[in-house]
Formats: structure tokens, C-alpha cells, sequence
């Protein structure tokens, strides 16, 4: 039994300050609890004042998990390793950047901040709103309540970030994750969550919907901005991990087809899905059942990422420790939100009726079609990814699943996708005629063929399939979306004055599409020409790689604030010419001995050449592999352009102007309901 | 047949297109692609054709790795603390390969019963055992020493 004295001789520096941080979380439960009934009640009883409950319960939740987050940061910075967290994932000799960012490096303190997360969306959805009518953002809030209130019971239950190590607090830290001390840790993990977790948002606008029947072009208003946002901060969240893992991970790959970089690629092609969708649901009042349900799915997408990466049920990188309760909440959660929310679509669905129809050949059909692919290439990367633990659940043998495999079905897909997108932009609302498209686009096509030809044929002077297939489809969006816009200026005395005509949320699209041909020609390019090779090289020696060659010129001790190690020069020769001096370096991590590899990149618009070391031989000789990637800077190019073209739409001032003409009708309606009171 | 039923007919027939050929093609990448693990264990036991491409996962027996001081080619023994499988390896090993940690390899084994590995996987985290190497390991009965108090000591507390 330890008396009162010893435990405070035991907890010295912090107090009782980690434990305030697990009260913030009790509190955070509680007001969860309230904000998923009371508000939703009200709109379902009209109750203005259980109703107008739902922004002060937002705010609240927010402030709460905020002063959780900052709790635990507050016990990384000041090395409190009485917390168990803490001592897991940090290190008194950690630089203090780490320190800090160290709140995601693991299990608890991760979801910790996931749920930090969704409580600052919905404050952002309660404060940008206030145009929308008080029932619908009672519902909306309530719903995302409902949500925060599982994460939050989910981490008071079976991960609790403030647990501490007691009596034996350890002297110092086990370290945080060598490969994690990187600048990308401290950017991907929050960009990632909040474009995961902004699809809440639009589950939670969806819910809504299905709930008080709303579901019209004004609903699709108001939840377009914030798919678009969702959409494009988890294009740069996805971007940013496989930036990260290429220059970390040093095997020179930027998409592994990883089972943890799976699910956020099946939430983001739902999303992609979703915005198209919803679209068409706002412009011309059809697929309003298959929007609600893509909302759905794409909300169960990024439910499954978490199910994965924490259950511990898949092997890979990113795969934290496992512990079958926390993967067996994890699953009744998912089974309880996504099982009550197809319920309610089954009985709520029927009763939502499109505003018109279409004809064959019009933009709905090639949206539609937009639609199909996704989906299906959404599901076959689920498939390939939830096979393994299938399998394993019925024969109980082990298997894997290779990027062969969606090689193989996702690429050609994407390719029928790309062939669509050239003619979607171009075709009219309802009806097009396909001679009008055929005149549109027959130049178009034979140019953007004539390109993917010619063009690596004059660089490389060999015939590559791939390379022709992908320049020429490259070609197609970029000259088709040139079309576009020509036809969009067309009637307007000038083109300045033409393209000043033309909405923002037009040159979203433009550009988002353009990023997908940027995609395109990145993805095939660094696929068809790289090179690589390892060799072993001694101080002296030279080796050749294309068209450059490679003097190692031995290496110097190098040390920092938490490592040792060893830094290599390498000069990099064209033509006899120096071109470049190249630094990779083998550091061994003190706390945990353990070793990383820090490579060196010379980046380029055009090619990077990489070199990572290996280990170290007799007589000083190295082992090496070196790397060229031609276009491979493209790939996050066009994540960056797409999610541009996300935000531009998604600011577009239409969105504003209806939100104040709507705002004076929902205050009428309040004040109506006031009066009736 | 009505205008607006063709539509309908013709789309449900595009869908349903569509899906066919995914399915066609996902069921025969499936195939194509599936590596089935195995244990040292089975290796030993020659229960794996020669020249399958498969996963092995085990431990790095201490003191088996050998690597040539002239080129990038290793062996080293992996095990399931019941029965070993040579490993035959050209090219630079991840990070955090050691002797006694947990690896899973991949490639097939040669008619000289060695195992030639494509490529060699080590965990990021080193606490972590990846699921393959612990079912080599509880299939071989064998009790994962020490595994999860690696680093600093920390008490098991998951």
C-alpha cells in the first residue's frame, strides 16, 4: 500500500495536471451525450430551447478537447513520464518540435487528437452556418455529438491517453519512433485526420437530411462547400503520407497499395464520388438517394481506416499495437452508426423523388458513369485490402495481397475514368446530341493521340504502350478542358472579360482536372522509367546509373541532438560535369538504439535522383542504392492542384450570396415559430 | 418499349457491364496475386512446391547472418525456435533488420531447399510483432521471449 506522502513524492513536477486532462475528457463525454439527444429531440418536438442547445454544446466539446490536446502536449514538453503515453513516446533528449507533435505518435494520444479533430469541425459548422434553418443544424450537430461521444467513450474506455505509470514512474522515455522524427510527421498525421474527419460533417449534413426529410438543391448547397473542403484537405493529407513514405521509407516508392494507405484512398475515391454527385444533386435535383448513401459510405470509409490501423488486425507499417478490445469497440461502433444509418436510408429513401430526368448522351449519364468507376475501383481496393483477414477468418491460413493485383484492376479503371472526364465537362445539362460532342472532340482526340505518339518517341526513342497511353490521355483532359473554356468565352467581347464571367467554383473544376492529367502523366512516367540499383562502393569508386555517374567519396561522423551517425559524399557527374553533391546519412538513435536512414534527394521538376546507404562493409565500403525517378514530383503536383481546385469551389461566392438570401427566410420561419408560440 | 424505360434498361445495362469485367478481372488478379505464408516450420517440412512465390515469417536466428564483404549478398537463418529456413538475400536489408528480431520475406524456395528472397520486410516500430512472424511463432508453441519489454523497460501495460 503506498500512503498519501509517497505518492506525491512519486508524482513531483506535473501534479494532478494529466488528470485534469481525463476530466476535460469526462466532461467531453458528458456534453457529448447531451448534444446527441436533447438538440435532435427539440427538431423532432420543435423545442426552440432544446433545439438552441446544440452551438453552446459544440463550443463546449471544443473547448474541453482542446484542453485535453494541450494537456498532453503540456506533459510531453515538461518530460512527465509518470504518464504512460508520455513514457512510451518521448524522450527527454527529443527535440522539443517532437516533443510536441509526439501527441499523434501512437495509439491513444492520436485518437486523442482525431477527436480534437472533429470537435474543431463542429465548431466550424456551428459558426458558419447560421444561415441554415435551426432544426436542420440541430440535427447536423447532433449527429456529429453522437459521433464524438463514442470516440470519447472509446478513449476513456480502452485508450486512455492520461494513464499513468504509478508507483514506478520510468527516469526517461522509450523514445519516439525513429521514423517518425520527421518534419512530415508533423504536418501529414494532422492534415490526414482533418480531411478524414471533415467527412463526419457531411454524414452528419446527410443524417440530418434523411431525418427531417429536407433533401433538395438548397440541402446540396449547403453540404457542397464542405464535401469540397473534406475532399481537398484529404487529398493533401494522402499526398502529404506518400511524400513522406517516399523519402523516408527509402525504397523509392511514393503508393505501396499499403492496407493502411488503402482505406484513406477508399474515402477519398467515395468523396470524389460524392462531390460529382452532389453536383448534380444541386444543379439539376436527381441521384439524391445515391449522394445520401455515398455520404454514408464515405463516412464508413474513414470509420474502416481507423478500424484498421488500430485493431491491429493487418500487418503494416502504420499498424499501431494491437489489443482486440479496442478493434472489437471499434467494430460495434461501426456496426451501430452504419447499421442505423442504412435503416433509416431504407425507410427514408423511398419517400425522395427526383426532380426530372435525363437522356442517354447528357452530363448526368457521363457523372453517372464517373460515379460507377469510382465506386467499383473503390471496391476493389477494399476487396484486395479485406481479403487477407477474410481468408484468414475462414481457411485460417495467411495470405497477402500484392500491388500486382491492383495494378491490375485499379490502373485501367482509371483509365476508362480519364476517357470520360474528357467529355463530361464538355456535354450539356439533360441532353447533348453526340454529333455536337463528335465536333467538339474529334480534333481534340486526335491531337491528344498524335501527342502521346510522338512526344515520348522524340525524348526517348523507343516505343512504351504506357507512356503513349498516358501522355495521350494527359492530353485529352488538358486540350478537351482548353475546349471548355474557349466555348465557355466564346460570346464575350474579349477573353479577359470571358474568363472574368466565369464562377470560381468553374476554375476549381479546371484546375482539379487538370491536376488529374498531371496524375496521370507522373503516375505512368515514374512507373515506365525509373531506374534503380545497389551497389557497393568504396571511397573512390564511381558508378553508373542513365545518364549520370556516381563518385563516393567516403564518409564523416555526424551527430545530433537525439543520434549519432554516418554521412556519406556522393558527387553526381552528367557528362563528365558535376551536377550535384549528395549527402545521405545512417543515424542510430540513441534512446532506442535504433538505426534510420536519412537519404539523400536532389529534387526536380523533371527527375529526382535519390540515394539511400545501406550498411557499412570491410574497407570502408559502403553498400548503396540509388535511385532516378523521372516526373515522380508530379504525382504530389497534382494532389496539390486538385486540392486547390477543391478549395477554389468550395469558396465560390455563390455559395455566400444564397447563404444570405436563405438566412433572411430562416429568420422569417423563426420568427413565425416564435409567434405561434 | 418506352423512351424513359430503354434508359433505364440501357443503363442498368452499362452498370451491370461494368461489373462484370471488374469482377472478371479482380477474381483473375486474385489469383495472380495471392502469396500464402508459411512457417519455418512448413519450409522445413517441404510442404512448399519449389518455386512458388510465397511469405516466410519468423525470427533472425542470432549469430546465423552472414554477408560477403565483396558484394551485397546475405543468408541468414530465419526461425520459428522449432525449425530453420536458410535465407538467401541480394541487396540492402531495412533498418531495422536484426539478429532475434521478427522479419517476413518474400520470394520461393530454390531446389536446394534455400530460400531466395525478393524482398525482405522488418518492422517500423520495434515493439510491434507483425501478426505473420507471431503465428509462425504460436504455431510452433514457442513463447515470444522478451518481445514486447524491448527499448527503455517499459512495463507491459496494453
Amino acid at each position: 500500500m503506498l500512503r498519501h506522502r509517497d505518492i506525491n513524492n512519486l508524482l513531483p513536477d506535473s501534479l494532478m495536471i494529466p488528470e485534469l486532462g481525463h476530466i476535460s475528457l469526462i466532461l467531453t463525454l458528458c456534453l457529448s451525450v447531451m448534444l446527441a439527444t436533447l438538440p435532435i429531440v427539440g427538431a423532432a418536438r420543435n423545442n426552440l430551447l432544446w433545439m438552441n442547445l446544440a452551438r453552446p454544446l459544440a463550443a463546449g466539446i471544443f473547448v474541453f478537447l482542446s484542453m485535453a490536446v494541450l494537456i498532453l502536449a503540456y506533459s510531453f514538453a515538461i518530460d512527465d513520464f509518470s504518464v504512460s503515453f508520455v513514457a512510451q513516446h518521448s524522450n527527454s533528449m527529443l527535440p522539443d518540435r517532437y516533443k510536441l507533435t509526439a501527441v499523434w505518435g501512437g495509439h491513444e494520444g492520436s485518437f486523442l487528437f482525431w477527436t480534437f479533430m472533429l470537435s474543431a469541425w463542429m465548431l466550424a459548422v456551428s459558426i458558419y452556418s447560421k444561415s441554415m434553418p435551426l432544426d436542420f443544424i440541430a440535427r447536423v450537430l447532433g449527429v456529429l455529438g453522437f459521433i464524438c461521444g463514442g470516440y470519447t467513450l472509446f478513449m476513456l474506455a480502452t485508450s486512455n491517453p492520461f494513464d499513468r505509470v504509478v508507483p514506478l514512474a520510468p527516469a526517461d522515455g522509450a523514445d519516439l519512433n525513429s521514423a517518425l522524427q520527421d518534419f512530415a510527421f508533423i504536418i501529414h498525421p494532422p492534415t490526414l485526420y482533418m480531411g478524414y474527419v471533415g467527412f463526419s460533417v457531411v454524414f452528419a449534413f446527410a443524417i440530418a437530411a434523411l431525418l427531417s426529410g429536407r433533401l433538395d438543391a438548397a440541402w446540396a448547397r449547403w453540404t457542397r462547400p464542405w464535401a469540397n473542403v473534406a475532399w481537398a484537405i484529404l487529398t493533401l493529407g494522402i499526398a502529404l503520407g506518400s511524400w513522406w513514405a517516399y523519402y523516408e521509407l527509402g525504397w523509392g516508392g511514393w503508393w505501396a497499395w499499403d492496407p493502411v494507405e488503402n482505406p484513406p484512398l477508399v474515402t477519398w475515391l467515395l468523396g470524389t464520388a460524392l462531390i460529382h454527385s452532389l453536383a448534380v444533386t444541386e444543379k439539376r435535383g436527381v441521384f439524391k438517394n445515391w449522394t445520401v448513401l455515398l455520404a454514408i459510405l464515405a463516412f464508413t470509409g474513414s470509420l474502416l481506416g481507423t478500424f484498421i490501423t488500430r485493431s491491429g488486425l493487418l500487418t503494416s507499417v502504420h499498424a499501431f499495437a494491437s489489443d482486440p478490445t479496442r478493434g472489437v469497440f471499434i467494430l460495434g461502433f461501426i456496426a451501430f452508426i452504419v447499421g442505423g444509418s442504412l435503416l433509416l436510408y431504407a425507410l427514408r429513401a423511398p419517400l425522395i423523388k427526383s426532380e426530372s430526368g435525363f437522356a442517354m448522351v447528357s452530363r448526368e449519364s457521363f457523372l453517372l458513369a464517373n460515379n460507377v468507376l469510382l465506386v467499383v475501383a473503390c471496391a476493389s481496393v477494399l476487396l484486395g485490402t479485406l481479403f487477407p483477414m477474410v481468408y484468414q477468418a475462414l481457411t485460417d491460413e495467411l495470405i497477402s495481397i500484392g500491388p500486382p493485383y491492383f495494378n491490375a484492376i485499379f490502373v485501367p479503371l482509371m483509365g476508362i475514368l480519364v476517357a470520360v472526364l474528357g467529355i463530361g465537362p464538355l456535354s450539356r445539362w439533360k441532353e447533348t446530341s453526340t454529333s455536337y460532342l463528335w465536333g467538339q472532340l474529334v480534333t481534340v482526340a486526335m491531337l491528344a493521340v498524335g501527342l502521346g505518339v510522338i512526344l515520348p518517341l522524340l525524348v526517348t526513342f523507343e516505343f512504351s504502350w504506357m507512356a503513349t497511353i498516358a501522355i495521350s490521355l494527359a492530353f485529352w483532359i488538358v486540350l478537351s478542358m482548353g475546349r471548355d473554356l474557349l466555348n465557355k468565352c466564346r460570346n464575350k467581347p474579349s477573353l479577359i472579360q470571358g474568363l472574368r464571367s466565369l464562377p470560381a467554383s468553374y476554375f476549381g473544376m479546371q484546375v482539379a482536372h487538370i491536376g488529374v492529367a498531371v496524375m496521370v502523366t507522373g503516375v505512368a512516367l515514374t512507373s515506365q522509367y525509373s531506374m534503380e540499383k545497389s551497389v557497393l562502393l568504396s571511397p573512390g569508386e564511381r558508378t553508373d546509373l542513365g545518364e549520370y555517374e556516381f563518385r563516393f567519396d567516403g564518409t564523416v561522423a555526424v551527430s545530433g541532438p537525439n543520434y549519432i551517425g554516418d554521412e556519406a559524399t556522393i558527387h553526381v557527374l552528367k557528362n563528365g560535369v558535376e551536377v550535384r553533391e549528395l549527402h545521405p546519412q545512417k543515424r542510430i538513435y540513441l534512446a532506442s538504439s535504433s538505426p534510420s536512414t536519412e537519404m539523400a534527394i536532389d529534387a526536380g521538376f523533371l527527375r529526382d535522383l535519390f540515394i539511400t546507404m545501406g550498411e557499412l562493409k570491410e574497407g570502408n565500403a559502403w553498400s548503396m542504392t540509388i535511385y532516378i525517378k523521372p516526373f515522380v514530383r508530379w504525382v504530389w503536383l497534382a494532389a496539390i492542384m486538385m486540392a486547390l481546385g477543391g478549395f477554389t469551389a468550395a469558396f465560390d461566392k455563390r455559395y455566400r450570396r444564397f447563404r444570405v438570401r436563405d438566412a433572411q427566410q430562416a429568420a422569417r420561419v423563426a420568427a413565425d415559430l416564435q409567434a405561434a408560440t | 418499349m418506352k423512351p424513359h424505360r430503354r434508359k433505364r434498361l440501357s443503363i442498368i445495362l452499362f452498370i451491370a457491364s461494368c461489373l462484370a469485367v471488374t469482377v472478371g478481372l479482380t477474381l483473375y488478379a486474385l489469383r495472380q496475386n495471392i502469396n500464402l505464408f508459411f512457417t519455418p516450420t512448413q519450409v522445413a517440412m517441404g510442404e512448399v512446391a519449389v518455386g512458388q512465390h510465397i511469405r516466410v515469417g519468423g525470427m533472425v536466428k542470432a549469430g546465423s547472418v552472414q554477408s560477403r564483404s565483396d558484394s551485397l549478398e546475405v543468408s541468414f537463418l530465419a526461425t520459428d525456435y522449432a525449425n530453420d529456413v536458410r535465407i538467401h538475400f541480394e541487396g540492402i536489408l531495412p533498418d531495422l533488420f536484426r539478429e532475434g528480431q521478427g522479419i517476413v520475406v518474400e520470394g520461393s524456395v530454390g531446389s536446394d531447399g534455400v530460400f531466395q528472397a525478393s524482398r525482405v520486410l522488418a518492422k517500423h516500430d520495434e515493439n510491434y510483432m507483425s501478426p505473420e512472424v507471431k503465428a509462425a511463432l504460436d504455431a510452433a508453441h514457442v513463447e515470444t521471449p522478451g518481445y514486447q519489454q524491448s527499448a527503455a523497460g517499459l512495463p507491459d501495460d496494453s
